[in-house]
């Protein structure tokens, strides 16, 4: 893994990436007709600061706080025993009624759609929501399952050997998204 | 009107994993961070146990079985329900009415087993050390379920989540365990795993019951837990008192020379709880003998932990499995994979 042999390119700077939420926001209410009966769910773990900025920024526009809550997924992923341990994290809803709300989904890369059919699994264990939608910082392709999102901060193509690496304030000190072309064979995909 | 606001930063710190761990036989081969592992994993758990489906399929597939040589309701159940929590398939066998009467050994039955496609065993035999063998012989993850006099992990780390979760944490408190403690595998796997957490733990009991080799640890150090003869200076400024069934099937003569005389010096009543610490709790491993190692006004009183240890028994039991499950991840899928095709196994060695 030299340095030198995989290059690194940076995708979204700490602007682009606060003007992209903004957008997001603005399509999740577009698409919602306004913020009533909105739930932000985001996914652990990085899901869960991008979810609390795009509530930010809907306040912001709509001057209104829509719920939000935060999804640990670990127990629903089919290849967890496959793939080595994973820690789980805390799972917080608020004290709402999910059966009356449209959930949208926030994770920060969308990759073989895994993820995102453990997280409806994982939803669904909690309540029947009217409707559930996905928003992701990054699309890099590669589905591996019948799943689409419904908002995107920015697509960006790649090879399965490269490395996709989204950075959030909250958890790893700075803004940024990079993408690491890695030789092929010898990385193993990016964030999940 | 959110209950907690989502964040998920501090815990990423505090969470870990186990690695490489393929048993749980005792407490005395874990580490602090193991341990506090087990006890955040069963917050997680418990949140699970807590909602409208208590059910995750992480260990979908998976199959665990309850051996048990002795006798035991509370264990088995909480064993039974945290594997099917997880969405593991779940066999019981008793030794009485299988192979074992028929006088198969326990290692053979094991094998069996593993064949059959165990994947977990939890063990409940009446000698110390059989875990320990069936773990060094065999290739299955074991979980200790009680051996003999010698250790109960998963008690243990239920009791240590217990005390956690009424105090917000272990270290510092001042725990005294009181009773029969020469047969208490509870006593002794709970003074490895709280000392590790930072607690004061004390016996207590009449002499008959704390023998020396109560306080030396295999090798021969010293542990640490002090002994006292008195309850009432045992009890003095205590968080916990936690009393013993006297084990009558595990004694040679009598420990006592009557339950009255016993009650009277040992059980555990309010007024004896008065020169506690203001706040303490009473916790019991069970099964009970109210009336002598405790008065039934404490045990189902405002103090009493009883209740909360049953339930928290199976959300830790559920951290156990998981964490076991997934520190074996990759070598129980390879293991699975060979073992699933013997057919490939014998062409290639009649070919070679």
């Amino acid at each position: 893994m030299s340095a030198a042999s995989s290059g690194e390119r940076l995708v979204l700077g700490a602007d682009e990436m606060r003007r992209t939420l903004a957008r997001v926001a603005h399509e999740i209410i577009e698409r919602n007709q306004g913020p009533d009966d909105l739930l932000l769910v985001g996914i652990c773990t990085r899901g869960v600061p991008l979810a609390a900025r795009i509530q930010k920024a809907i306040e912001g526009f709509e001057g209104v706080a829509v719920p939000l809550g935060q999804l640990d997924v670990t127990l629903y992923r089919d290849d967890l025993l496959a793939g080595g341990a994973r820690e789980l994290h805390r799972t917080v809803f608020p004290e709402i009624d999910i059966t009356q709300t449209h959930v949208v989904l926030v994770d920060d890369v969308l990759y073989t759609g895994r993820t995102a059919r453990a997280a409806l699994d994982a939803l669904m264990d909690y309540g029947r929501p009217r409707s559930i939608g996905l928003a992701v910082l990054v699309d890099r392709g590669h589905r591996e399952l019948p799943i689409r999102p419904d908002h995107v901060g920015k697509n960006v193509p790649t090879s399965q050997e490269d490395e996709i690496v989204v950075r959030v304030t909250e958890v790893d000190g700075k803004d940024e998204v990079i993408i690491k072309q890695g030789d092929v064979g010898a990385l193993r995909g990016g964030a999940q | 009107m959110a209950a907690e606001q989502p964040n998920p930063g501090p815990e990423l710190a505090g969470a870990g994993l186990w690695k490489h761990r393929r048993s749980v036989l005792d407490l005395d081969d874990f580490t602090r961070e193991e341990i506090e592992a087990a006890l955040e994993t069963a917050d997680r758990m418990k949140a699970v146990l807590g909602r409208p489906v208590h059910k995750v399929p992480a260990l979908n597939g998976r199959t665990m079985v309850n051996l048990f040589y002795e006798a035991s309701t509370r264990t088995r159940i909480s064993f039974e329900l945290a594997a099917k929590s997880l969405g593991a398939d779940v066999v019981n066998v008793a030794a009485s009415g299988s192979s074992v009467e028929k006088g198969e050994t326990l290692l053979d039955t094991v094998r069996t087993l593993h064949s059959l496609g165990a994947d977990i065993l939890v063990l409940r035999h009446a000698d110390a050390g059989a875990p320990h063998l069936v773990a060094r012989e065999t290739g299955i993850s074991v979980v200790n379920a009680g051996d003999g006099s010698h250790a109960h992990p998963t008690q243990a780390l239920l009791d240590a989540y217990t005390m956690r979760e009424r105090f917000g944490h272990v270290a510092g408190l001042k725990i005294v365990i009181v009773g029969d403690i020469a047969h208490s595998r509870v006593a002794r796997s709970n003074a490895w795993g709280l000392t590790k957490l930072g607690a004061q733990v004390v016996f207590c009991g009449p002499p008959t019951m704390l023998p020396p080799s109560c306080f030396t640890a295999p090798g021969g150090s010293p542990w640490p837990v002090s002994a006292e003869e008195s309850l009432d200076r045992a009890i003095t400024n205590a968080h916990v008192v936690m009393p013993l069934r006297i084990q009558w099937e595990r004694q040679d003569g009598s420990p006592i020379s009557s339950l009255r005389e016993y009650a009277r010096d040992y059980g555990i009543t309010n007024e004896r709880l008065c020169r506690a610490t203001p706040d303490v709790v009473v916790m019991h491993p069970g099964p009970m003998n109210e009336g002598v190692e405790i008065s039934a006004e404490v045990a189902h009183g405002l103090r009493s932990l009883i209740a909360d240890q049953v339930t928290n028994g199976v959300a830790v039991r559920m951290a156990v499995l998981y964490l076991l499950a997934a520190s074996n991840a990759e070598e129980a899928h390879s293991d699975r994979n060979t073992r699933s095709h013997p057919a490939l196994e014998v062409a290639h060695a009649s070919s070679s």
